[in-house]
């Protein structure tokens, strides 16, 4: 199933012109800087910007084409706003009910499973004004839910939420993404968030789509923008392979890594056997031509250069493969010259930290 | 105390009051709701109009009405002029902003975020006036209620030009006071005033206590 989005807007100076098609699987990221028209992309998909012209379709469903306008309320969608829009005239449980009176006959998730997955069975009760704001996400996202959705919206849940409301709201939408098969559209523009939860990644800019395809693949190709900030990085799916009792070291075999290509990370409380996701830092990657002997740094990988790219002044942004895994090293100009980084060089990187994302 | 003709004004009055706040109820909602989403150009003439008789003279909203109403105008021989039903068209008109004000207001102040969830939510926009509009709006219903009510049991300009004072048809309590005046009955005329005066202050009280906690009226 795929979703097919073309959708054009004038509003003022800003301009909106997607053409897109999505799979209709897993956690798409739209992320782009504020003002690229990724909210109104989502709403315009949702039926909420009635001005916008074009085609959404999603799998065999027509929601919107020439002469055709399914009113928001007949898409099977839920959305999940920037500030939840709780009803305040209801309680929790009000809001609950409230979407799965009005659900269809299709199948989809019952009201036990939701209200379990969002943590919220202790707020039935409580009236809405007095509920936090990582808690008002949640019921939110369990309003929603509840429709039983084919195609799920989520508007920056995560932006208006101090660190501690982030800290609750995450492992919920990270047990979504696991027990859930309900395709998920996501904007953003946290890239930590992102690597975090998405699959795909939509790049938004001006109100065009910049690039879209695999999260691997966006976040580590020089000429996109998320390589190009501060925090660039690269997800790499690894599987736990083993365990070294003695150190307490978890290692990871990483998919398409090729052999010998393996990760240690501290802890070892993970099955042998359980799908993993790393982030890996660009900041926290360093070259070497020949593979250290004593080394502190565990993780050591075989790479080939596959892309150069100048970052600021001082520093160079390399692209690396390991096998077909890429990965990104930031190193200063005076390293790339002394070792004499070059497209297709083999050599190594140290990776200095990996954490655990998901 | 109070005499027969007077208890009959007093039912007229409660009687008019009544059905005139239930009319505009059904009349001013979707009237107000659409002035509180429309973009049309021509809204503000719709708005003007709906205001005027707050500024206008009561007794010309009656001489227009007692034209258009009476045996000479387009009804002829089915005149309204002089009866129940045409003190109960032209209370409509006259307290129609007092009912569709408030209403607008509180229409205006719900977030349009509220109705998008809703949507989102697969509930119909009929289905999600009834279920998020009115409960969010219901100081609005109260404010428009009490002050549709209030106002029409104080109206008199307008009842004594369309309605003249037929005892136990059109006489209502505001024009029994002044034939009670006419005839320097004075103490008949200081019981139904003091009535009113009373009736009419509780009320208000009822508006801005709940106001309180609510917020009926005002910004």
């Amino acid at each position: 199933m795929s979703l097919e989005i073309r959708q054009q807007l004038r509003r003022g100076d800003f301009q909106l012109h997607v053409e897109t098609c999505l799979p209709a699987r897993g956690v798409t990221a739209i992320f782009g800087p504020s003002g690229c028209g990724k909210t109104t992309l989502l709403r315009a998909i949702a039926g909420l910007e009635p001005r916008v012209r074009g085609r959404i379709r999603l799998g065999d469903a027509t929601w919107q084409d020439e002469g055709h306008f399914l009113p928001p309320h007949e898409r099977p969608l839920g959305y999940v706003f920037q500030h939840a829009v709780l009803f305040p005239h209801l309680s929790v449980r009000g809001n609950l009910d409230f979407a799965q009176r009005r659900r269809g006959d299709g199948p989809g998730p019952g009201f036990d499973e939701v209200v379990a997955l969002a943590g919220i069975g202790h707020l039935l009760r409580r009236d809405t004004a007095n509920l936090s704001g990582g808690e008002r996400q949640r019921v939110a996202l369990a309003r929603a839910l509840l429709t039983a959705p084919r195609l799920l919206l989520l508007d920056e849940p995560l932006a208006a939420l101090d660190r501690q409301a982030k800290a609750e709201l995450m492992p919920c939408l990270e047990r979504l993404h696991e027990s859930l098969s309900i395709p998920v559209l996501y904007v953003s523009h946290a890239i930590d968030e992102v690597a975090r939860l998405a699959d795909q990644l939509l790049l938004l800019a001006a109100g065009r789509v910049v690039a879209c395809g695999p999260l691997a693949e966006m976040l580590t190709r020089l000429d996109l923008a998320p390589a190009g900030s501060e925090e660039a990085l690269a997800v790499i799916e690894a599987t736990v392979s083993g365990r070294d009792a003695d150190f307490h070291l978890t290692r990871l075999a990483f998919a398409g890594g090729g052999e010998g290509r393996e990760l240690w990370l501290p802890g070892d409380s993970l099955p042998t056997g359980r799908r993993v996701r790393l982030a890996v830092h660009a900041r926290d990657v360093s070259l070497t031509l020949q593979p250290p002997r004593q080394s502190s740094i565990l993780n050591i990988i075989p790479v080939r250069v596959d892309a150069l790219s100048p970052s600021g002044p001082a520093q160079v942004m390399v692209r690396l493969r390991a096998a077909d895994v890429p990965l990104l090293a930031r190193v200063t100009r005076k390293s790339e010259a002394a070792l004499g980084l070059h497209v297709g060089q083999a050599l190594f990187a140290q990776v200095k930290s990996v954490s655990l994302v998901e | 105390m109070l005499t027969d003709a007077d208890l009959s004004a007093l039912l007229i009055t409660l009687k008019l009051a009544t059905l005139t706040t239930l009319i505009l109820l059904l009349i001013g909602t979707p009237l107000a709701w659409w002035l509180a989403r429309s973009q049309w150009r021509g809204k503000p003439v719709i708005e003007a109009v709906v205001a005027l008789p707050l500024v206008l003279p009561p007794t010309v909203l009656g001489f227009y009405l007692l034209i258009l109403l009476g045996a000479n105008g387009p009804l002829g021989e089915h005149s309204l002029a002089f009866t129940f039903s045409g003190l109960v068209i032209g209370s409509v008109f006259y307290s129609l902003p007092f009912v569709v004000q408030p209403l607008q207001g509180a229409f205006a102040a719900i977030n349009r975020g509220y109705i998008e969830a809703a949507a989102t939510l697969r509930a119909s926009p009929r289905d999600t006036f009834f279920a998020v509009v009115v409960p969010l709006a219901r100081p609005g219903f109260l404010t428009a209620t009490v002050l549709g009510f209030a106002h029409t049991v104080g109206e008199f300009g307008v009842v004594l030009m369309i309605g003249g004072n037929i005892p136990g048809q059109t006489q209502v309590l505001s024009i029994a006071i002044y034939e009670h005046v006419e005839n320097l009955e004075y103490a008949q005329a200081h019981w139904i005033s003091g009535g009113l005066l009373l009736l009419s202050f509780s009320l208000l009280l009822v508006v801005y206590g709940l106001n309180r906690r609510f917020r009926v009226v005002g910004p």
